[in-house]
């Protein structure tokens, strides 16, 4: 595959105009803190639902335990630059280091387990490593992590929204994607074909954990603040909910699923005593009504063909 | 020593609630093949129903309990005609985020009308207690209560499934659902009758913690969910002695570790176990290991 193809350089300048647009639109104030805010919550969400796709979506490990790797990120990047006095680049390899090392472990009881009993042995890893958070004086227990810098500006969100959707979706295209693909579709079948599957699952996992430890890096250092019960259950469940609303195996799903529901939970926050019920209620639509979720596994082209902007793309 | 039989006393009976709601799980599992996180929630709506009913109509511990089961049978054969059974041919993932939709909805759509408060339970049972085998390991009236209304809701539950026409048509679908319909088995009245059976035990479990321990909330019921969940799996899912003793060890096992000074941990060993359970023998400790078919 070429580099320099008119597509791709069209897409390169298409992601550079929009970081500019918006840099600018900041710079001059007409979006405010509170757009700000909304747009750092939905660009760490789509990081977060396209890093759960791949593990989910793509190669059909049921996880439940994806906030555990943005928890180990979002605390091994707030104790470096809040506790050890580390520029934010350290940070967050840091955090996308130790999350995939997570990864690691937590891809190995894949290796035995399938279905709902990987769901369940995720879920008790999260919730393993939020109680050992809450009980870890040093990183302030239950009380949290606070007076971390606020480092996380546009440039960083943009910038790891935009790689992690390019190496993820590069990476599905790729050999290797293809063999996570035919895990998915059947572990045996892939298996007798001479996929390594026991490789392909743990390595799913730990791509997912890298781009999620960013994620929970970016989260340390926007908010000032984190404590063990902001990445709990609840916090995996609403990451899923994305991918799953999106529609599992589509990159653009994910990014359409975590702009949709971050504006819908911000709307919600009008009517607090009935945000949860309203919510609970919209999940459960979505699942009757269109449980492959918005965009099935389909993906959106940008560009259908060489140069034809957006072409038909909605009807697809 | 008074140490060991006070630890003991008081983990048979968290392990007896454990068991009770586990119950519902294993049987809902083995019939759908669905993790109902709504189990959970429907303990906490039995909690509910039973601080009302003692509070508000001043109705004793055994009317309140068995009024309880009947509400919540209810509610569990509604979830499941409302919420299930529309999604029964989609997929596994589809069904689960239902689920826990279903436990958000009841959480906190209950919060909303009975506000996040804890309620405290009044006094039902006389404050009677005993010292054990001459030692000062006190046992409660209420252990007693709990442990003897556990044991009598499990016979009652080994006979309607071993001995009535009810248990054998659960137990041909939980085997093999379209041979069971093939032979003539209603299988919509079947799961039924699973979801009304396992919701009663729950809203039993439900009174029960709400009279041993007195403090109820809306949210109480999701950690007890996961545990008794974690019961189910360690017993094996889908059998239903292996969720009783899933129950009462993951009970002893907790107040044991509470009782050695990991309180703290408590939690993280209930999901600890459940992993190494999960790996090392995938099917529970009661199960059987199936070969798998391409």
């Amino acid at each position: 595959m070429k580099i320099g193809t008119k597509k791709n350089m069209l897409t390169f300048g298409l992601v550079l105009a929009i970081y500019l647009v918006v840099q600018l639109l900041l710079n001059m104030g007409i979006l405010d803190s509170y757009i700000e805010i909304n747009m750092v919550i939905i660009g760490i969400n789509i990081i977060l639902a396209v890093s759960l796709n791949l593990i989910t979506g793509f190669t059909g490990q049921f996880s439940l335990g994806h906030a555990a790797f943005m928890s180990i990120g979002a605390y091994t990047s707030g104790i470096l630059t809040a506790k050890l006095g580390q520029p934010f680049i350290v940070g967050v390899i840091a955090a996308a280091l130790t999350a995939s090392m997570a990864g690691v472990i937590i891809g190995i009881p894949t290796l035995r387990l399938k279905g709902d009993y990987l769901a369940i042995a995720t879920l008790g890893f999260g919730e393993i490593v939020r109680i050992i958070g809450l009980n870890n004086d040093y990183i302030g227990g239950a009380i949290g992590l606070n007076d971390i810098p606020q480092y996380t500006n546009w440039t960083w969100l943009y910038f790891s929204v935009v790689l992690t959707i390019f190496i993820i979706s590069n990476f599905i295209k790729s050999y290797h994607g293809r063999a996570c693909i035919a895990i998915r579709e059947d572990e045996i079948a892939a298996e007798a074909m001479g996929v390594n599957t026991a490789y392909y699952k743990t390595l799913a996992f730990v791509i997912g954990a890298f781009f999620a430890g960013i994620a929970g890096a970016l989260h340390a250092n926007y908010f000032y603040f984190i404590k063990p019960d902001s990445f709990g259950f609840m916090k995996s469940i609403d990451i899923l909910v994305i991918v799953v609303f999106g529609g599992l195996g589509s990159i653009t799903g994910s990014v359409v699923g975590a702009v949709a529901l971050s504006i819908l939970s911000t709307l919600l926050q009008g009517i607090p005593e009935l945000r949860m019920v309203i919510y609970a209620v919209v999940l459960f639509l979505i699942m009757v009504y269109r449980p492959q979720g918005l965009m099935g596994d389909r993906e959106l082209k940008l560009f259908k063909k060489v140069g034809v902007v957006n072409g038909n793309a909605s009807s697809k | 020593m008074e140490q060991v039989i006070q630890q003991v006393v008081n983990g048979v009976s968290l392990g007896s609630i454990y068991a009770l709601i586990a119950l519902g799980y294993t049987m809902v599992y083995g019939i759908i093949k669905l993790i109902n996180f709504a189990h959970g929630d429907i303990y906490m709506i039995g909690a509910y129903v039973g601080f009302a009913l003692t509070t508000f109509f001043n109705f004793g511990f055994f009317p309140a309990l068995i009024v309880s089961m009947l509400v919540t049978s209810i509610l569990g054969i509604i979830i499941e005609k409302v919420a299930y059974k529309p999604l029964r041919n989609s997929t596994r993932i589809a069904a689960l985020i239902t689920a826990i939709s279903v436990s958000m909805f009841l959480q906190y759509g209950l919060m909303y009308f009975v506000t996040p408060q804890t309620r405290t339970y009044p006094e039902v049972l006389p404050n009677v207690q005993l010292k054990l085998f001459g030692t000062n390991a006190v046992i409660d009236l209420k252990n007693i209560y709990i442990l003897i209304v556990t044991l009598v809701l499990m016979v009652v539950l080994q006979y309607v499934i071993h001995r009535t026409k009810v248990g054998k048509a659960m137990r041909a679908v939980a085997l093999d659902g379209d041979a069971s319909q093939l032979m003539g088995i209603d299988i919509n009245k079947t799961i039924s009758y699973t979801f009304a059976i396992g919701s009663a035990l729950a809203g039993a479990a439900g009174v029960l913690v709400g009279v041993y321990y007195n403090t109820i909330n809306p949210l109480m019921g999701s950690v007890p969910g996961l545990k008794a969940f974690i019961a189910a799996v360690i017993g094996g899912i889908g059998i239903i002695p292996g969720a009783v003793f899933g129950g009462f060890f993951l009970g002893i096992v907790e107040t044991g570790v509470s009782a050695l000074g990991g309180s703290l941990y408590k939690d993280a060993v209930a999901f600890v176990i459940l992993i190494l359970v999960l790996l090392i023998k995938p099917n529970g400790l009661f199960g059987s290991n199936q070969k798998e078919k391409v």
